[in-house]
């Protein structure tokens, strides 16, 4: 291997660590949102540790009950994988929910607030805590 | 020679069963930013002259049950959009050509969806129901799925 084959090397694998270490679309007016729903996790349970892309992921995927029975979980319209795009009941296309396709997902707060608020009680039946709010963010940030 | 008496022959009994690809009707567009925003957001925003004003403020009023889901909005958006619906619905003073839409439904019938009017059912009863359930059109809502302009207030005969 020659020299600037080496650096090529390092260089195409110092910038894949960079790629891994990062989450996958850091933005500050996210971290914002995020940051709120901390501070309001925290103050329903002072042992609340951090959100989980983990849970996100299986609350993304659960069927609930609760809510209205044409849209009994997220994937109803966003479909299964989060990273394709969805379809509401009246057949419109909606953009994919996944940072890695749709960076400005979960960035304006009030849009945010609009299709919590919406959705939770389409799909639940009730307000989403904090922590699924928090948990779904952080899931499909890293999607 | 025979192709083009063919062609003719089509072109004219298309013409006489009303069936040309220029057909159907056309309405304002909407030209209210908060209209197409929100209502846009799940479908699209459908021409508020195809039901009467009280259809509007009975379906802007309970938005938290909107066809199966909950449609909410901000009370100050929500009264705007509900404004600019009824102010131009089919028996709003400023609309023109309303009544189209609105002929067979009762005085004392509050249609919610325009796909129960008369109208609407007179203008798709060649249409077999069947091909409102084909995954590409999924809902009677999906106007833009047959009528690619419908966003422009445009529903012409699908081709």
């Amino acid at each position: 291997m020659n020299k600037s084959h080496k650096i090529a090397l390092i260089s195409l694998l110092s910038l894949s660590n960079v790629s891994m270490v990062l989450p996958a679309a850091a933005d500050p007016a996210r971290d914002a949102i995020l940051a709120t729903l901390a501070e309001e996790a925290k103050k329903a349970d002072p042992a609340f540790g951090g959100f989980s892309a983990e849970r996100g992921q299986a609350f993304f995927a659960a069927k609930h009950t609760g809510g209205k029975p044409d849209t009994p979980s997220c994937t109803s319209c966003h479909s299964q994988d989060p990273t394709a795009a969805g379809e509401t009941r009246a057949g419109k296309r909606i953009e994919p929910l996944a940072v890695s396709k749709n960076p400005s997902r979960f960035t304006k707060v009030d849009e945010v607030n609009k299709w919590f608020g919406r959705n939770c009680n389409s799909v639940l039946g009730r307000e989403c805590t904090a922590v699924e709010k928090g948990d779904f963010i952080i899931y499909l940030s890293g999607k | 020679m025979k192709r083009l008496v063919l062609l003719s022959t089509i072109v004219f009994t298309l013409g006489l069963s009303g069936l040309r690809a220029d057909e159907g009707v056309k309405v304002s567009p909407i030209d209210h930013a908060a209209t197409l925003k929100e209502c846009g957001g799940c479908h699209i925003a459908f021409p508020p002259q195809m039901l009467p004003s009280r259809s509007w403020i009975k379906l802007m009023g309970d938005l938290a049950n909107h066809f199966g889901e909950n449609a909410s909005l901000d009370q100050a958006v929500q009264d705007d959009i509900a404004t600019y619906l009824a102010a131009h619905a089919a028996d709003a003073p400023a609309t023109k050509g309303g009544a189209r839409f609105t002929k067979g439904v009762g005085a004392d019938s509050v249609p919610l969806r325009i796909t129960d009017t008369p109208y609407w059912k007179r203008e798709h009863d060649e249409i077999a129901a069947s091909r409102f359930s084909d995954p590409k059109i999924k809902s009677k809502a999906n106007c833009i799925a047959c009528h690619r302009t419908a966003d422009k207030g445009e529903f012409l005969e699908e081709d």
